[in-house]
């Protein structure tokens, strides 16, 4: 048991940190982004309103780059901490994407740093534009390659292995491994669908707290329009997801969908319950939808969960994570079309309080899709670290002081967590937009 | 040269440039925090603020760079280190992690004075973390690490009896004060702010006796941990003695107050011989008798990946550096003040 304990342990510590890292590194994947949009169109439209907007985000940008930084450095330390025996084999085959993951930070971390202090050092503003474009590939270009090190250990390749020893190793195969392709690409957009919700919420909690100012409407507008086409790419994508899935890694897929007999026609699952005898209780079954999910086709065959032995299945509870995730990415379409079709409405008010309590929750909403998304995708290939090659339990430290560090580590990410929101809100309760817009003397500053 | 050579040596400026750049933050911090209690905060704590404000985070790459090279050029330093340094690793996470997080609060949230509290942290953290990281070269001269029934264990009541551990503790405790105040000397010269200079300069000359005392002590500690290093050591003899050499220089030059951009540069290479020569006299063993550069070496097709994607990524950060250098180091109207603060 007592080298069990580091094992089970060791996987609450690194879940946690990546439960707080994913937060923070997804809004700096798609954060950047979304001011560069801003900028752009202060700059296009000569609209002071949207220039105003980018630097208010880049400010509390940074707050959440300060978490991201020090949460990323925590789980890059802790894979060697917590998994040395998993690095020191992977180590062997996936150093190129993470050593290169490094640069691309690096990047990012410079050209954050200028761009923030420049907003009036260039007379050109395109050129202080243009300085984004770095920390925007930067971040975009450290999740990919880091997602693609995530994408190895799903469908580990680009080697072989013999007694335990790993010989021809090709490390562009490993980085382009079957999982990469959507996995970085459902990464990437589902980060910016989330930046792009919670900035929504952000806009549509001013709006709802009654600042009726022109600002906020062209905030709310931008970012939820963004919401949706992010949301629509996120969707598409997550498709191509499920077919990877139920082609290369058919043991997740059945999990997540419970899934028992291989068979063509295969229905989905959607919420329910298992009984002990794995008969589904109360779920609704959409006939087909699984196999047009699997491959298009009513008659595409999908792999059930019985052609595996029962010490390689993933728990049967990612069905939950499955589910959620899928709800949360309808309603971040859904909601942003009623707010595109709001002038058709029935009605007299253009934004009624229903509609702005919808967009409120975009936020809430993608920040959770975005963490059952991840922990369907970890849970789900359980028992593997490597799928296929190394089980969880052989790579885990043999140290017994992991649980002292899991108490240090909780305590640290809820202060962590604590101290950001608080500043974070108090950094834009204290200087509220319609101040500053009169301290700048934007045309419309004053309160209507 | 071969590749072994080639990676170790890559790993090494990295470290250098941690060293450089961390000691200089770290530095900073505490004496940030000391002009606090003092009272003239205002006069010396502006400056370092300037400064720190748009390079803090590229101070944590140049750790986290070396780190992920170390694993990717010698995969079994992840094993061995790994299992070994759960505790201090974890520990090392958090100081750098409220470290790095508070001085961006304080720095970009709205808090306009300085919290005593907070700065204490600041300043502590400052100190602790280089010590902590400096232990780990004390493990890997060997005999602290060692295997029992096919694990990792480490004998810690071995470690902390050790003079050798606290003489690399004491070295990298007033190097870190040595390094800074060498450093925030020159850049308070060049912002024209005589009042703040006067200060630094005196903390400056009164860490570079300790620093020379610390560093002969430590070398002479390793004769006793390791005396088949420190042969090694005394058959490139003459780094040390340059290292030496340019600690002179660059302490004669911030006394007669003149040349002070050279007297830095003599600083680094101060450093460059010791740590060079250190480094270079420490081969084969990056964990002595455990990991040897040769033996423990990743594959070929990884260490030309490697190698290939560390020369790339050269070509686009040196200038990225240069210009951040240009942008806030070297130009006189940004360390004046006079040019815009942050958005």
């Amino acid at each position: 048991m007592s080298s069990l304990d580091p094992v089970l342990l060791s996987r609450i510590l690194t879940g946690l940190t990546l439960f707080v890292h994913i937060i923070f590194a997804s809004l700096g994947v798609g954060i950047p982004v979304m001011i560069a949009l801003a900028e752009w169109r202060g700059i296009r439209t000569k609209d002071p309103h949207y220039t105003l907007l980018a630097r208010r985000w880049a400010r509390g940008f940074v707050i959440t780059v300060a978490v991201g930084v020090v949460t990323g450095t925590s789980i890059g330390l802790q894979l060697s901490l917590l998994w040395p025996t998993f690095m020191r084999v992977a180590g062997q085959a996936i150093a190129l994407p993470l050593f290169m993951e490094t640069f691309a930070f690096f990047i990012e971390a410079i050209f954050l740093g200028i761009y923030l202090y420049t907003w009036e050092r260039f007379t050109n503003r395109m050129t202080h534009l243009l300085l984004l474009i770095p920390v925007a590939l930067g971040s975009s270009a450290s999740a990919v390659f880091i997602t693609t090190v995530n994408s190895f250990m799903n469908a580990p390749q680009g080697f072989t292995l013999s007694d335990g020893i790993l010989t021809d190793i090709n490390p562009i195969a490993a980085m382009l491994n079957t999982a990469t392709p959507t996995k970085v690409t459902h990464v990437l957009v589902s980060s910016y669908t989330m930046c792009a919700g919670v900035l929504a919420g952000l806009a549509a909690f001013s709006i709802a707290r009654g600042n009726k100012h022109m600002y906020f409407k062209k905030a709310l507008k931008l970012t939820v329009i963004s919401t949706f086409v992010f949301a629509i790419a996120t969707a598409i994508i997550g498709d191509f997801s499920g077919k990877y899935l139920a082609k290369y890694q058919p043991e997740k897929l059945a999990a997540g969908e419970w899934h028992f007999d291989t068979s063509a026609y295969a229905t989905l699952v959607y919420g329910g319950v298992l009984d002990e005898n794995n008969e589904v209780k109360f779920g609704l079954k959409i006939p087909y939808a699984l196999s047009i999910l699997a491959g298009n086709a009513l008659n595409t065959e999908v792999i059930g969960l019985n052609e595996f032995p029962e010490d390689e299945r993933p728990p049967l509870s990612i069905h939950y994570f499955f589910d959620t995730m899928v709800t949360l990415g309808v309603l971040l379409v859904v909601i942003p079309l009623i707010y595109m079709l709001r002038k058709r409405l029935p009605g007299k008010k253009v934004y009624p309080q229903w509609m702005m309590i919808g967009l409120m929750a975009l936020g809430p909403l993608s920040l959770t899709a975005i963490e059952v998304g991840w922990m369907y995708a970890e849970v789900g290939r359980q028992p593997w670290i490597m799928r296929g090659y190394m089980k969880v339990t052989e790579a885990a430290t043999t140290s017994t002081n992991v649980g002292w560090m899991l108490i240090l580590f909780i305590l640290l990410y809820l202060v962590l967590c604590f101290s950001c929101i608080k500043v974070l809100s108090k950094l834009f309760r204290n200087k509220n937009a319609i101040d500053e817009m009169k301290m700048l003397g934007i045309e419309g500053g004053e309160r209507k | 040269m071969n590749y072994e050579i080639v990676g170790i040596t890559v790993l090494w400026i990295f470290l250098f440039g941690y060293m450089i750049v961390a000691s200089i933050d770290f530095g900073a911090g505490f004496f940030s925090f000391y002009s606090v209690v003092l009272g003239h905060e205002n006069k010396v704590h502006n400056i370092i603020q300037r400064y720190l404000s748009p390079v803090w985070e590229v101070t944590n790459v140049f750790l986290v760079f070396f780190y992920v090279g170390l694993v990717g050029f010698f995969p079994d330093a992840a094993y061995y280190y790994g299992t070994a340094l759960l505790v201090p690793g974890s520990l090392v996470i958090v100081m750098l992690a409220i470290r790095g997080v508070y001085y961006a609060f304080n720095t970009y949230g709205v808090s306009k004075e300085n919290n005593k509290l907070y700065m204490a942290l600041y300043g502590a953290t400052g100190i602790l973390i280089p010590a902590a990281l400096s232990t780990i070269l004390a493990i890997s001269e060997g005999g602290i690490i060692g295997m029992r029934d096919g694990n990792v264990i480490v004998h810690w009541v071995t470690f902390f009896r050790n003079p050798y551990t606290w003489s690399v503790i004491l070295l990298a405790l007033v190097s870190v004060l040595y390094i800074s105040a060498m450093f925030l000397t020159f850049y308070a010269k060049r912002s024209g702010d005589k009042e703040a200079f006067e200060i630094i300069r005196r903390y400056a000359l009164a860490w570079s006796g300790p620093t020379i005392l610390a560093s002969l002590l430590a070398f002479f500690q390793i004769n006793k941990q390791n005396p088949e290093h420190f042969q090694a050591m005394l058959h490139i003899a003459w780094m040390f003695v340059a290292s030496f050499v340019c600690f002179v220089l660059a302490v004669y030059f911030v006394w007669k107050r003149i040349h002070l951009g050279w007297s830095f540069i003599f600083v680094m290479l101060q450093f460059a011989f010791a740590w060079f020569g250190y480094g270079r006299s420490h081969l084969p063993y990056v964990l002595y008798k455990y990991i040897n550069i040769y033996e423990n070496f990743t594959n070929d097709t990884m260490a030309i990946a490697l190698i290939s994607a560390f020369s790339l990524g050269i070509i686009v950060l040196v200038p990225s550096l240069i210009l951040i250098m240009r942008l806030f180091l070297f130009d006189a109207k940004y360390i004046r003040g006079s040019s815009d603060k942050k958005g």
